[in-house]
């Protein structure tokens, strides 16, 4: 009797041992892995916090009327005046050329890849146009200096070749590979059957493309234009060496410009910490922060109901 | 520069004689090294139903994709021998494919309405040929529900999504959707196996009453559907190296009741596949 219970017993003790270790990695690897995701939202709330402590004081001297659709953006004059419509405008200019040169170049790149290409030249020409998307702005930035600028300052006959039009061509260079990757994948995972129903009833590839593809594939294709656009607004760089640096409310895409995140890259270093001009540039960062996320979140709405689209 | 099919003249169709829709002669077909059917040979009737059955992965659905040119979308397929629709040899490479396959519809294994409302579904064809007026296009609609015996269950849900009706309902929306570019060739890749039995009923009294007007060909598994809707039946096997080849072909009666080859009495009564 004595002896079962104690054999009992010391099982017990074992198992709760062994229970409570397991528990503990468990608890160890759970605790990391919690602070890794923490972490993140942490660095973000951060940055919401710095953007609008040292962005919304501006507000107090420039009211936001001004700010927003004030055209002059005179930092160090006296008294200084901060209207950013000019790099609104250009901002606006730029991401909307170059989605508009993106988007149809793109999708049309994605229907070749899935549907066109034999499969060897597709395996070998997306990787290709994924290493694009790895070629760092600055070079973009050369190349749209040293090659496309005069090219497209003899076109239009312009004064400088360095101008929104030369910018926006350069970030649909850039905003390309994305747009062709997530289209292709999106297209690519359009069911076999829709596509074979097509053609079996008569339709040519052009018309299986155009009628079933690209329509089952167009939550994922929209998905894939606004994290080009999102790529377009925020890409610095590129656009500070070639789109010209003008500050007037430019008129046409030909126009030297100066865009939301050029005004910040090439005004911070001079402006005084804690400075009007340094509070104006924070509020600029915080309206392109605004605008990114708002167009993230899109894009992630939309790619969820691509993928519940396809859950039957 | 395409050549055009024959189109025959369909006053001059005989009802009560068939005349020769579909002919295969001597047909290799290849996936790229693999080869998946051995020197077929058979003419298929015209407004009837021929049944192809044999075991899984003989080439029943190769053979039946040979007649619409669908295996042309596998990449690495080499098709020798001649096939033809009404005499016009459909290899040739001038044959437009498109036009062909307008010709020669098919209904597949797994219905796949498009997700696309009932209405556009049926449309899709007659829009992708040219007809562009609503009225016209709500006319052949109709039409080609009734025809398909769908009309009664989908009339109030024209606009709701094809995906949303049930199985049986989708798999007659797919033979309206093929019904509507007015073909004279359906083929069916075995297109009652994902559905029950009630569902395969209909499609069966359905595939009846099309065979007045149109030739089908049936590929399927199910040896009594076979017997009980077709008049004519290819009985397919394996050879030993894989190659699909056709063992016996002949009126459905006397193919089951007394099959000339032992091959097929084997497999008609169970004793293998």
């Amino acid at each position: 009797m004595l002896q079962q219970d104690i054999a009992q017993a010391a099982a017990k003790v074992t198992n709760k041992g062994l229970r409570r270790r397991l528990r503990l990695g468990e608890r160890v690897i759970e605790g990391w892995i919690f602070l890794a995701g923490m972490l993140a939202i942490v660095v973000l709330l951060g940055i919401i916090f710095i953007l609008l402590k040292e962005g919304l004081p501006i507000f107090a001297n420039t009211p936001p009327w001004e700010f927003f659709f004030g055209t002059h953006w005179y930092p160090v004059s006296d008294p200084p005046t901060f209207g950013i419509a000019a790099f609104f405008v250009s901002t606006l200019w730029v991401t909307l050329i170059s989605t508009a040169v993106a988007v149809p170049l793109g999708v049309a790149c994605a229907a070749y890849l899935s549907e066109v290409a034999p499969s060897k030249v597709s395996e070998t020409i997306k990787p290709i146009i994924e290493i694009l998307a790895g070629i760092p702005s600055v070079m973009m930035g050369f190349i749209g200096l040293a090659l496309l600028s005069p090219f497209v300052q003899s076109l239009f006959h312009l004064n400088t070749g360095l101008c929104g039009l030369t910018a926006a061509i350069m970030l649909s260079m850039m905003s390309l590979p994305i747009i062709v990757s997530v289209s292709e994948d999106a297209m690519h995972a359009v069911p076999k059957e829709f596509k074979e129903a097509s053609y079996a009833l008569g339709a040519t590839k052009w018309e299986t493309i155009w009628h079933v593809c690209i329509p089952s594939a167009l939550s994922g294709i929209t998905a894939a234009i606004m994290l080009g656009v999102g790529r377009a607004i925020g890409e610095t760089m590129t656009v500070l060496m070639v789109a010209g640096g003008a500050l007037a409310v430019p008129a046409s895409p030909t126009d030297p410009m100066t865009t939301m995140t050029s005004a910040i890259a090439s005004g911070i270093g001079n402006a005084v910490r804690g400075g009007l001009q340094y509070q104006a540039l924070f509020a600029v960062g915080l309206i392109l922060f605004i605008l990114t996320l708002a167009v993230n979140i899109i894009a992630e709405r939309v790619l969820e109901r691509q993928k519940r689209k396809f859950a039957r | 520069m395409n050549i055009k099919l024959n189109v025959p003249d369909i006053s001059a169709r005989p009802t009560d004689k068939c005349v020769t829709k579909l002919k295969a002669e001597r047909v290799n077909l290849y996936y790229g090294s693999f080869q998946c059917l051995r020197n077929i040979t058979l003419d298929i009737p015209s407004c009837s139903i021929t049944a192809i059955i044999g075991p899984s992965g003989c080439g029943k659905s190769s053979l039946l994709r040979l007649f619409n040119r669908m295996n042309d979308l596998i990449h690495g397929v080499r098709v020798e021998g001649n096939v033809e629709l009404d005499g016009t040899p459909i290899y040739d490479p001038k044959i437009d494919v498109a036009e062909l396959r307008k010709r020669v519809g098919m209904v597949f294994q797994k219905p796949n309405p498009f997700p696309m409302s009932v209405f556009e579904n049926v449309a899709y064809g007659p829009k992708r040929h040219g007809i562009k007026s609503r009225g016209e296009l709500e006319e052949i609609v109709e039409k080609s529900l009734r025809h398909a015996a769908l009309w009664d269950e989908v009339k109030d849900k024209l606009s709701q999504s094809g995906l949303s009706i049930s199985g049986g309902q989708q798999q007659r929306l797919c033979i309206a959707r093929v019904l509507a570019v007015e073909p004279e060739v359906i083929l069916m890749d075995e297109p009652c196996s994902a559905l029950d039995p009630v569902a395969t009923l209909k499609i069966e009294d359905l595939m009846r009453s099309l065979a007045e007007d149109y030739t089908i060909i049936i590929v399927t598994h199910n040896m009594q559907q076979a017997a009980r809707v077709s008049d004519t039946a290819a009985f397919m096997m394996m050879e030993p190296d894989r190659a699909g080849v056709l063992v016996e072909y002949g009126p459905t009666a006397q193919l089951f009741t007394n099959p000339k080859d032992k091959r097929t009495e084997d497999y008609i009564t169970g004793r293998f596949g």
